[in-house]
């Protein structure tokens, strides 16, 4: 799955993880992703439906849309939750995000 | 246990909805052991004497309320308190509509009971949006309370949760104009903040100002029209009465912390603003909650990128008790409806309440252990340059 300006989304499994988890998985592979992709992480965990949204509008990225997603094939509902990333996704040397 | 004496090495700063008991409080509570055991509802001397210590704690009560004593009641707990209070006014006003209209961050138990009543009653429970510190929007809610339907409506005084203050006078005007009764849940600031009179029914919690658990208060104005659920009982607030020792400890705990309020509103509020302002130095930090419109002795904050139950226990082991809304410090999967519904940060919450036995001491102790404490559970996840 590469993500990329055009294409699909990049995509982040982080089902059956717990807090914080899923957002540490999405912050791990933003890092090395260029503005204005779009990620995707998937996410068993009700808690990271809120802390993603929370975690891009702190690390200066765009929410981009949300799914509650339940397979048909009898696995665990999940949510699909996309971010649009900013100019700048990696925190500072001193571990704060860029203002 | 026979002493409440703080252990020397610990510090407890979770003391919202459960803070050490006040020594007065400690003290009325043995005395109405002594004085108080007997059933106040028999006429012989013993049960009399009972009676007398009950209306006085519910005319203590009232008094801080600015209630008249009859329309005063004492309840099991809390939670008791809030569910009958919603769904007795739902069902008297039920010829008026079904709707009960409540913020998004009212208690569990005022959810679940608007909920239950909307049900009863062919209508629904309407949750009305916060902004981002807690703070319902007020102007929303005036809209919702006024659309036809609507039964009753519920606001916190303070969130217990991030401190906010809630617009409750704007609120009751607008509650007023619709004729629909408003219920005040004053059960995180009674005894810290000055309640006023913007309330119809208003309901406490004697072990958030360092009385017993095991008793909640709830009152109600004459004008409102109230039809107990549940089956026949004399007294329908606490089926088969309330203890006497309880009640009256909670009314004296509440006359103790109504008494000191202004110097412990001043000397807590400083402790919480260096709090409030040292934890926004750790990196990737929300400090979460209405800056200045809050409660004197509440304050909150979620890490980016930390695990709350270990970082409680980190603290715990480090002799420093805290509280927090984070998913992974509970039984269930759930997170805070209340972080969630401001859209802050969920994970790696901590709260803590200082109650009057809180001393600089004690903040300073939190404060120093705190940073290093994120910062190895951080490591612990390999978060560096996230």
């Amino acid at each position: 799955m590469n993500g990329g300006r055009a294409g699909a989304p990049e995509v982040v499994d982080a089902r059956g993880l717990r807090c914080p988890l899923p957002v540490v998985r999405l912050a791990a592979r933003a890092r090395d992703l260029p503005a204005g992709t779009l990620v995707t992480v998937l996410a068993t965990d009700p808690a990271a439906r809120h802390d993603v949204p929370a975690w891009a509008r702190m690390r200066g990225h765009a929410t981009a849309g949300e799914r509650r997603v339940v397979p048909d094939d009898g696995d665990p509902a999940h949510w699909e939750l996309t971010v649009r990333l900013g100019p700048a996704s990696r925190a500072d040397d001193d571990g704060r995000p860029p203002r | 246990m026979t002493h409440t004496t703080p252990h020397p090495d610990r510090v407890h700063l979770d003391n919202g909805g459960r803070a050490r008991w006040h020594p007065l409080a400690r003290r009325a509570f043995l005395q109405a052991l002594d004085d108080g055991w007997a059933d106040p509802r028999r006429l012989h001397a013993e049960g009399r004497r009972a009676a007398a210590l009950l209306d006085g704690a519910r005319e203590a009560v009232a008094a801080v309320l600015g209630a008249r004593t009859e329309e005063v009641r004492f309840a099991h707990s809390h939670t008791a308190a809030l569910h009958s209070a919603v769904l007795a006014a739902a069902a008297g006003r039920r010829r008026a509509g079904g709707d009960v209209v409540v913020s998004a961050v009212e208690r569990a138990a005022v959810l679940h009971a608007a909920h239950d009543a909307a049900a009863a009653h062919g209508g629904r429970r309407v949750d009305v949006p916060v902004e981002r510190t807690g703070r319902v929007d007020a102007g929303a809610m005036t809209e919702a309370v006024a659309a036809p339907g609507v039964a009753l409506a519920a606001l916190q005084h303070a969130n217990g949760e991030v401190g906010t203050l809630q617009p409750v006078e704007d609120v009751h005007a607008a509650t007023a104009r619709a004729g629909v009764p408003l219920l005040v849940d004053a059960g995180a600031s009674l005894g810290h903040v000055e309640l006023g009179p913007a309330w119809d029914l208003v309901a406490a919690d004697p072990a958030d100002w360092g009385a017993p658990g095991g008793v909640g208060v709830v009152a109600a104005r004459g004008r409102v029209r109230l039809v107990p659920r549940g089956p026949e009982d004399p007294e329908p607030w606490a089926p088969g009465g309330v203890s006497v020792p309880a009640a009256f400890a909670a009314a004296v705990g509440l006359q103790a912390v109504v008494a000191d309020r202004e110097a412990e509103d001043a000397r807590r509020r400083a402790l919480v603003d260096r709090v409030r302002a040292t934890v926004a130095t750790v990196p990737d930090v929300e400090v979460v909650g209405d800056p200045d419109a809050r409660l004197p002795h509440v304050a909150t904050f979620s890490f980016l990128y930390v695990d709350g139950e270990a970082l409680l226990s980190e603290l715990d082991r480090a002799g420093v008790a805290v509280g927090s809304g984070s998913a992974c410090t509970a039984s269930t999967l759930e997170p805070s409806h209340v972080l969630a519904a401001m859209g802050v940060l969920t994970h790696g919450n901590v709260r803590i309440a200082l109650d009057r036995s809180t001393t600089e001491h004690d903040v300073e102790r939190l404060l120093a252990v705190l940073p290093g404490a994120v910062e190895r559970v951080r490591d612990a996840l390999g978060v560096r340059g996230l």
